[in-house]
């Protein structure tokens, strides 16, 4: 799916990489605990999370995650966009739940990690 | 090629600045995308570990053409027995550091796994040296 699809699905906002929204992403991550992101070897995978901090998108730099989808209705800080923006991180606000995110993606397609 | 970081204890709003500062800094070498991956996260892990339970701490990075070394050194509690400390689960790490993402015992046994060599050693109230080396064409 692409991000476009996924904003759309999710009725999520884009906050950070409105120009690539064609970016396609086939894999996602749920979580709120960043050392368990940490583990992941696969790149391209979308996290979701309700973790709204820096520390989510550090990780995503570290973890090459190309896009966050902050479920739960977390908004991020300016600060934190700066950092999104800096890393070319897609930040995507959405109201739903982690698992009700989760669940729309996986009967969309979106495989899991593991 | 020699850098320095300092990092400070508690201060989770500036943890992981120098690992993004290293990573920056290899992509610019054309260094493989999958060693970078593995020596930032590594190095992420043991700079938040250092703001999470040390007072204050130096990274020291030293770069040739083969091989990347980061020694963390930090000024802070240290590890009293770090077989226990490097099992997968085990954590001492405080109520604010869990709630960062953080603190679920799996930083150090993550270093070990994509370090290509880990060393650490610990003092007592004193601090930990933590020492990370990647090589490029392994």
């Amino acid at each position: 799916m692409t991000i476009k699809q996924i904003s759309e699905l999710l009725e999520a906002t884009i906050v950070c990489g409105e120009d690539r929204k064609e970016h396609k992403i086939e894999m996602a991550f749920a979580s709120d605990l960043m050392s368990d992101v940490l583990t992941l070897s696969d790149n391209n995978v979308m996290l979701i999370t309700g973790l709204s901090n820096m520390q989510a998108l550090r990780t995503a730099e570290m973890a090459e995650i190309p896009a966050i989808i902050f479920a739960r209705n977390k908004k991020i800080s300016e600060e934190m966009k700066e950092l999104a923006i800096e890393n070319d991180i897609i930040v995507l606000e959405c109201r739903f739940s982690v698992f009700k995110v989760s669940g729309m993606l996986f009967n969309n397609g979106i495989s899991p990690v593991f | 090629m020699h850098f320095e970081y300092q990092i400070e204890g508690g201060n989770f709003t500036r943890a992981g600045f120098a690992s993004s500062e290293i990573k920056k800094m290899m992509k610019q070498l054309n260094v493989d995308m999958g060693v970078i991956k593995r020596t930032v996260v590594s190095t992420y892990e043991a700079e938040v570990n250092v703001v999470a339970h040390a007072f204050s701490g130096t990274i020291y990075v030293d770069l040739d053409e083969e091989k990347i070394v980061i020694q963390l050194q930090d000024q802070g509690p240290g590890i009293p027995d770090i077989d226990q400390a490097m099992k997968e689960g085990f954590s001492t790490a405080s109520s604010a550091v869990r709630e960062m993402g953080f603190g679920a015992g799996m930083g150090l046994p993550n270093i070990k796994r994509n370090a290509d060599d880990f060393q650490i050693t610990s003092e007592v109230n004193k601090g930990t040296n933590v020492k990370i080396t990647m090589f490029f064409n392994k």
